[in-house]
């Protein structure tokens, strides 16, 4: 099966990457932008649904400064599962 | 007194650490593959980019065999220093409380510091009085310290702040200009300024030594620690 973890920093943690994209989206012409964060995603192929949890607490994840997501891919049908 | 400093793939300031230490006693590498640190007394994991700094800083390098024989290390009581890169591995491995940000203001920076000595009841401080100020340089992309508020109250209670950047001397917005900490046990210690780098005066400042010498300290102490 294949898995999309969607990773972020967590909610009231600084992400100066954010909003140095933020700044310079007006330069560019686009206004009204705001609230920009930048996370980053990890696509990975498991045999199973077990343990990858455990794999992104541990690994994928800094559970103290990051949420994350997985998103299990299943013959074209997408679903949510866990994540925090 | 034997230090024994770990190389990881991407580490770039070992060969300094290991001069830094070989002042203070004898010194070698560990190879990062090695699960047997061998007869050491304490460990230095020193600055770089250990794997790359793939995913984030440090959380490659936790898994490594050597850092598993540091974990063991630790809980034994033995000294651990972690720098920069280093402190990011101990902070991801658990050894350390918090983790390690992207600079606030997005740049790499490397400048010289002045950094005061908080606790001395740790393993890597002992020769400083307290409130000492040490010039050390910074050299970090992802040095902004950070943990929850109430850990940090707690930290702070318990003495595990082990250095802070001198006031306005903040160089990437660590909560409460925290620079390093400290264990529970005051064993293990990490920061992100580079003692290594500051132990000869012709480069500028020696003050780095102090954080080496204080292992002799600790250890006459109490020598019964572990």
């Amino acid at each position: 099966m294949k898995a999309r973890v969607l990773i972020r920093p967590k909610e009231g943690i600084l992400d100066p990457q954010g909003k140095a994209v933020e700044r310079a989206l007006p330069a560019l012409g686009f206004d009204g932008v705001s609230q920009v964060r930048i996370g980053r995603l990890v696509e990975l192929e498991a045999d199973t649904t077990d343990g990858l949890d455990q794999l992104c607490e541990q690994l994928l994840a800094n559970p103290l400064i990051e949420d994350y997501e997985i998103e299990w891919i299943d013959d074209g049908r997408a679903t949510e599962d866990g994540g925090r | 007194m034997t230090f024994g400093v770990l190389q990881f793939p991407g580490s770039c300031d070992e060969r300094d650490a290991l001069a830094a230490c070989e002042r203070i006693g004898d010194a070698r590498l560990v190879w990062h593959g090695d699960d047997d640190l061998g007869d050491v007394d304490a460990v230095v994991v020193p600055g770089g980019f250990s794997y790359g700094d793939y995913l984030r800083a440090g959380a490659i390098a936790r898994f490594s065999p050597a850092m598993v024989a540091v974990e063991r290390f630790a809980a034994d009581g033995g000294p651990v220093l972690g720098i920069c890169n280093g402190f990011q591995v101990l902070c991801e491995a658990g050894l350390l409380p918090g983790a390690l940000l992207p600079n606030e203001g997005l740049r790499f920076v490397c400048r010289q510091v002045e950094v005061e000595v908080t606790s001395v009841d740790t393993a890597f401080t002992a020769a400083c009085p307290a409130g000492q100020r040490l010039s050390i340089p910074v050299k970090h992309m992802s040095g902004r310290y950070f943990a929850p508020g109430d850990e940090l109250d707690r930290l702070e209670a318990a003495g595990q702040v082990a250095f802070r950047y001198a006031p306005g001397q903040n160089p990437n917005g660590s909560a409460r200009d925290i620079a390093g900490v400290a264990s529970q046990g005051g064993n293990v210690v990490g920061l992100m300024p580079h003692p290594e780098h500051a132990v000869d005066a012709l480069l500028g400042s020696d003050d780095g030594l102090r954080l080496f010498e204080s292992l002799g300290v600790r250890a006459s102490l109490a020598p019964a620690a572990s």
